[in-house]
């Protein structure tokens, strides 16, 4: 069988190459893995059945997604899955700020998803013509079954900027919130020109993260009152990415490793 | 592996075992007619079954592993069976075979296509005056509808 060139195939990779390589993929699958579990708490709580229906079942996808991730580095460092998901301390997690927050109110759950799946599908285009092979093969399945997501949050934000009165307060508080763990989520750490001279990825983030901000202020055009909305962004370096976290995120852990820190050889 | 007369039996009769196997969640329909069994590779006692998922945090994988491995090795002479999830080529729901569309249909799942995603037909009446009620549905691979014309109402495969 043939391999493009610049192809990187897994058994014969640099130390260097796998080092940065697990450090992007524990990004995406901490990332996916975190925002799955935040997804799953609205179960029974969501505004309607229809809801309930639709967060569980975008919580399975993510999951589904971070798991595939988890599996990418147990080829690639002979770690299990498992152990990735549920037994590294929170300082040792890559996933960015926005996704380990509380859900908060509804508006803010809307937004926050909506903004992350957003960078998600910059992300995911970036990857689908990746070197690494494996990768590549995954972003395209991931990219067919996030489209639903995304009209999903598409629909309910448009539905949400038109409203008057609270719902209105409600989103541009949410909108303000988000804002502040933008840069923080669009934040590769340094990793990111090597991501690029390998082909890992195939766009460079710089131009990524032009893309995502000007879809942004076309959002942000459906919720000003006419004036230009002052978009604020956080200048502080990243975070999520070197481990630094929030108490929010050392809570959800408690929350998921409840059962396998009762009964490690639990099976379901 | 050279493809002798024989051989080609082998593959039909072990296409037969695992048309046998059901998707768990869709009783009706068989892994084959759900377009999952990418291919068969047999060595002697050995098979290697490539299966693609439908959606990559699909529950059922692990069950339909495993009933892969109980038929084949109830049905056959063989001594091991591997199954394989694969991401190359991927699943699309395009390939669902025309018998399992029609036995989709029997079970009240439409099939519908990517651009007509606000466009579809009653699997129970096919009146075309149906709307979509939710993107999302009882499993990751479905979406739930409202036919106005005979006031069921019913799921789709989400086209992907």
């Amino acid at each position: 069988m043939s391999h493009e060139t610049n192809s990187l195939v897994p058994d014969q990779l640099t130390e260097q190459q796998r080092l940065i390589l697990v450090d992007w993929l524990i990004q995406l699958a901490d990332d996916e893995f975190i925002i799955g579990h935040r997804d799953s708490e609205w179960l029974g709580l969501c505004p309607t059945v229809e809801e309930d229906v639709a967060f569980s079942s975008i919580a399975q996808d993510e999951v589904g997604h971070a798991a595939f991730y988890y599996e990418l580095i147990q080829e690639l460092e002979g770690v299990s899955a498992d152990y990735l998901a549920f037994h590294r301390p929170a300082h040792e997690r890559k996933n960015s700020l926005l996704v380990e927050r509380e859900n908060g109110d509804w508006a803010y759950t809307i937004v926050r998803h909506y903004l992350y799946d957003l960078w998600d599908q910059i992300r995911l285009d970036a990857m689908v013509e990746s070197s690494y092979v494996p990768l590549a093969h995954g972003a395209k399945k991931m990219k067919r079954e996030e489209y639903y997501h995304l009209i999903h949050f598409q629909h309910w934000f448009t539905r949400l900027a038109k409203c008057e009165g609270e719902a209105r307060e409600r989103m541009k508080h949410a909108m303000e919130l988000v804002e502040q763990d933008l840069d923080d989520l669009l934040d590769i750490g340094v990793i990111e020109s090597d991501l690029i001279s390998w082909g890992i990825l195939t766009k460079p983030p710089v131009e990524m993260r032009s893309e995502f901000y000007s879809q942004y202020k076309e959002l942000c055009k459906d919720l000003s009152d006419g004036s230009e909305r002052r978009i604020i962004f956080s200048k502080q370096v990243s975070k999520g990415r070197m481990g630094q976290h929030s108490p929010a995120l050392a809570s959800v852990l408690e929350n998921m490793t409840e059962v396998i820190r009762f009964d490690p050889n639990a099976q379901w | 592996m050279t493809q002798t007369h024989s051989g080609k039996q082998k593959q039909e009769r072990f296409y037969q075992i695992l048309d046998e196997v059901k998707d768990p969640e869709i009783p009706v329909i068989s892994i084959v007619e759900m377009g999952m069994v990418h291919q068969i590779t047999i060595d002697e006692r050995t098979i290697w079954v490539q299966v693609m998922p439908t959606f990559l945090g699909c529950p059922a994988l692990e069950i339909i592993r495993n009933s892969i491995q109980e038929r084949l090795l109830q049905e056959s002479d063989l001594d091991e069976v591997f199954v394989e999830f694969i991401r190359n080529p991927l699943w699309s729901s395009e390939r669902i075979t025309p018998i399992g569309r029609e036995k989709l249909a029997g079970f009240g799942l439409a099939t519908p296509s990517m651009d007509r995603l606000d466009q579809v037909e009653c699997p129970y009446c096919q009146s075309s005056g149906t709307s979509l009620v939710n993107l999302f549905g009882s499993t990751a691979c479905r979406s739930i509808y409202y036919c106005r014309s005979c006031k069921e109402p019913f799921e789709a495969m989400k086209p992907i």
